[in-house]
């Protein structure tokens, strides 16, 4: 241990001594023959570590626009009678004032359209790529011993394909007939459509585009991922010695890998519809009672197929990598190993393999043969158990543990608690007979946001709270994170849960206004009451923003390499390490990442130390 | 593009992986191109109609120019360069050849008034050829840039980073290639 601590104070002194005079050409860090000028440094940075702070400030601005939408079309859902001419300056033409009155309302175009934003930004912008591409970039190198990705021109080109496509979905928002507003799963005929409605005008077009560019950003990545984590793992660093975070990883780049290319092939064949005349999702066609009578013999149903086969495994690629962060770093504050890895290992391949088996339970409703849906709904349900496993281990892991309360760790335990709650539900929907009920109402809103949306949220402040000093070598301010946990989590119940009841009552989502249903007007304060505390969650949000600006520069100083205790390789660069990583050589590794409280007189032990004389690997017994 | 590793590098370079991955996602890609033609085609209203001779000759042409191409690596390898670049060239010279054809071939159809609306049939068969040649076109790109290095006299004597480099290129190409087999073996089955 005593030589650790002499590297280390060494090291600190070196990384400050870049950390003021950055932007001049001549001094560069070591192992690193590209960053000379800042633009090199900051823009087309080739650093993983660089690349991964471009994601998720990127990330984080989406999140910003993403819940911003969402509060404006809640205000609608909560208070229809409003006045709401206030927001005209933002909004502009999207609010239709009342010429006698001169009240103003959210126009309905414009309500289907910021619904569709809002899914498509949070889901791929946010929580993709914001996510994985945030972690997978940060922890894959500094995690497995390599000094950069395999390929860092690629993963270069990967966030500014990602940067391209949310410049062209921003640009949409400013159309004149406005951006795509059928829903973000993108169904034709809205989408296939271009007379169908304003959105499936040039929105519609841009959105595609966009997210072909999203879809290459994603490959981009991912192939890298899988890449490194199989070609560059530093010596010793055996697959079972990996940390959860690296499986959780490498299962989702593969996932990606797999649906991915799918769902591009669908957007091709939209394209084709919208551009050349072809008629793939198209058939039997009325606009305003008029037959579109070339547009015939295709199958809007073959598109849905083809989403959900990227769909479905698009929710696991984003909530495997907020697992593997909620593994890691519940294991590390509540200082014990994780309980179960192997079987947290099995669960995130069994969780892939059958994430590819289930699409079609978003589809029990489209007159899909019973017999069919039976086979899903046994997969579907199949898919709890091995989710099961990993609660049950997370359960475990916290049991008894000497346990670290702290912005990270609170957040990795709302994530179990989401992540359940949630999974119940799952379990009512994947039923084909119950789904009859209980499809496209608020119960499935409800469901999908509580274990994907929030969950995988959470998983995210997880992660930038643990790994917020290796990112910038400070902390964020712990009583403003404690503030952010407790009233996001108070706050995510209080919104999701009453749209449960409305579900199961029928309230179907995607509506405008409920005002022609008399039997929905019970629900009036129940809407006000979902509005109000999503506009406070929201404010609670620019807390967590002002918290991680504001201690990029002014936060505690990080002084220990590394702060947590924790047993993985990316605590043992220095603080502020240049490209490459290490200094000297890439360290090797000689035991497994958990090995927490082992020894009455050892609270945590690097993977980096070498198995005493007859001591066995920890993870061989796990 | 740099590697920056000083790990021994396992079996294969990284860099080849990172080639074979992508070409998972190609497949994947266009299996669901024909995933969804047989699902479409197995609902009936579906117009059979003759493939143009073209693209049973574009298919002997790309052949040809993997064929080229493989025994021009062999020919690098062995520093026989002279050879190499003949090689090189004819195996070029027969790609863009291949692509000259597809589009004959689509033309012949248009002249039969077999146009990509005409029927869902159509329709797929324009969607799988065209999104192939955009792969094609990627394949050419790469050629290219070997093209360059070649006449910029990067590849008079064997070295390890050429080598990777041709391997790289030629293996993507000889995918395209075997890529159109299997569609133009997948229409003609499936017409
Ligand atoms: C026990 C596990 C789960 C089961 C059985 C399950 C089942 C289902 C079913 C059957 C639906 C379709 C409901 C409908 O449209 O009528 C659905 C919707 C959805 N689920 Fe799950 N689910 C589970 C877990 C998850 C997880 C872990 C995620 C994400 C991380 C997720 C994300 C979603 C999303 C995003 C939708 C709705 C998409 C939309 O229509 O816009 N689910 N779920
Ligand atoms: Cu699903």
């Amino acid at each position: 241990m005593a030589d650790i601590t002499i590297t280390e104070k060494e090291q600190l002194v070196h990384g400050e001594d870049h950390g003021h005079d950055h932007g001049h050409g001549h001094d560069e860090h070591h192992g690193d023959k590209y960053q000379s000028s800042f633009i090199d440094r900051y823009l087309f940075s080739l650093d993983h570590k660089t690349i991964s702070k471009q994601f998720l400030i990127t990330g984080m601005f989406w999140a910003i626009i993403g819940a911003g939408m969402s509060v404006i079309f809640r205000l609608q859902l909560g208070f229809p009678d409003a006045d709401i001419s206030w927001l005209q300056p933002l909004l502009g033409g999207w609010i239709d004032i009342d010429p006698s009155t001169g009240a103003g309302k959210l126009s309905p175009d414009f309500y289907y359209a910021l619904v569709t934003m809002h899914g498509t930004i949070i889901v791929f912008f946010v929580l993709t790529a914001g996510l994985s591409g945030t972690f997978s970039n940060l922890l894959i190198p500094l995690q497995i011993g390599a000094r950069d990705m395999a390929s860092p021109l690629l993963n270069m080109l990967s966030y500014w394909f990602f940067f391209l496509s949310g410049a062209i979905l921003l640009f949409s928002l400013f159309l004149n007939t406005g951006p795509f507003s059928g829903g973000w799963t993108g169904y034709p005929p809205l989408s296939a459509l271009p007379q169908a409605s304003d959105g499936s005008k040039g929105g519609m077009t841009l959105w595609l585009i966009s997210l072909v560019f999203f879809v290459v950003s994603v490959l981009l990545g991912g192939i890298n991922y899988i890449t490194t984590v199989l070609n560059m793992r530093t010596k010793g660093m055996t697959m079972f010695r990996m940390p959860l975070t690296i499986w959780a990883f490498l299962v989702t780049a593969i996932l990606g890998l797999l649906s991915f290319p799918v769902i591009a092939s669908g957007f091709f064949m939209v394209l084709f519809d919208r551009a050349l005349g072809t008629s793939f999702f198209l058939d039997e066609i009325y606009i305003a009672g008029e037959a579109l009578t070339e547009r015939v013999g295709g199958n809007a149903i073959l598109f849905q197929h083809l989403f959900w086969f990227l769909g479905h495994p698009e929710v696991y690629i984003i909530i495997l990598p907020a697992m593997g962060i909620v593994s890691e770093v519940l294991a590390v504050h509540a200082r014990k190993p994780i309980f179960g890895y192997k079987a947290m290992v099995f669960s995130i391949l069994a969780i892939g393999v059958l994430s590819f088996l289930v699409w079609a339970h978003h589809m029990y409703m489209t007159g899909l043969n019973p017999f069919i849906s039976n086979i899903f709904v046994l997969f579907t349900l199949i898919i709890a158990v091995p989710s099961a496993v990993k609660v049950f281990n997370w359960i475990a892991t916290i049991w008894g543990g000497n346990f670290r309360y702290n912005s990270a760790s609170l957040f990795s335990i709302g994530f179990v608690s989401l992540f359940i709650s949630g999974g119940l539900t799952g379990l009512f929907l994947g039923n084909s007979i119950i789904d009859i009920q209980q499809h496209d109402t608020y119960f499935v809103v409800a469901h999908f946001h509580v274990v994907m949306g929030v969950s995988a949220m959470f998983g995210m402040f997880a992660g930038i709270y643990h790994w917020f000093p290796r990112m910038f070598g400070r902390f964020m301010n712990e009583t403003l994170g404690q503030i952010h946990f407790w009233g996001t989590m108070i706050g995510a119940y209080a919104i999701f849960g009453p749209m449960h009841y409305q579900g199961m009552a029928g309230v179907p989502r995607r509506y405008y206004s409920f005002d022609t249903f008399q039997a929905f007007d019970q629900f009036d304060a129940m809407n006000q009451f979902i509005t109000v505390a999503a506009i406070i969650v929201f404010f609670l949000q620019l807390l967590f923003v002002i918290n991680f600006f504001y201690s990029i520069y002014r936060g505690k100083v990080q002084t220990e390499m590394n702060p947590w205790g924790a047993t993985t390789l990316e605590w043992t660069a220095p603080i502020k390490a240049g490209h490459g990583n290490w200094e000297g050589d890439i360290p090797h590794v000689h035991r497994w990442p958990y090995d927490l409280n082992r020894y009455p007189d050892r609270e945590f032990i690097l993977q980096t130390e070498p198995l005493a004389e007859g001591e066995v690997d920890g993870g061989s017994s796990h | 593009m740099s590697t920056l590793t000083d790990v021994k590098l396992k079996r294969i370079h990284p860099k080849k992986f990172a080639l074979w991955m992508a070409i998972v996602s190609m497949i994947m890609f266009f299996s669901a191109f024909t995933s969804a033609y047989i699902v479409r085609k197995s609902a009936g209203n579906w117009l059979s109609f003759p493939l143009p001779v073209e693209f049973y000759i574009s298919t002997i042409t790309i052949l040809l120019s993997s064929l080229c191409f493989y025994i021009s690596k062999k020919a690098y390898l062995e520093a026989n360069i002279k050879l190499f670049k003949i090689l090189f060239y004819s195996g070029f010279g027969l790609g863009l050849l291949f692509v000259l054809l597809q589009y004959l071939g689509w033309q012949s159809l248009h002249r039969i008034d077999i146009s990509i609306s005409t029927n869902q049939s159509s329709s797929f068969f324009y969607l799988i050829t065209y999104a192939h040649i955009l792969h094609v076109i990627g394949g050419i790109a790469a050629l290219l840039v070997t093209l360059i290095g070649i006449i910029r006299k990067r590849f008079d004597y064997p070295s390890d980073k050429r080598t990777l480099k041709l391997e790289l290129t030629y293996t993507y190409w000889h995918f395209v290639d075997l890529l159109w087999v299997y569609l133009l073996v997948f229409l003609i089955i499936q017409q």
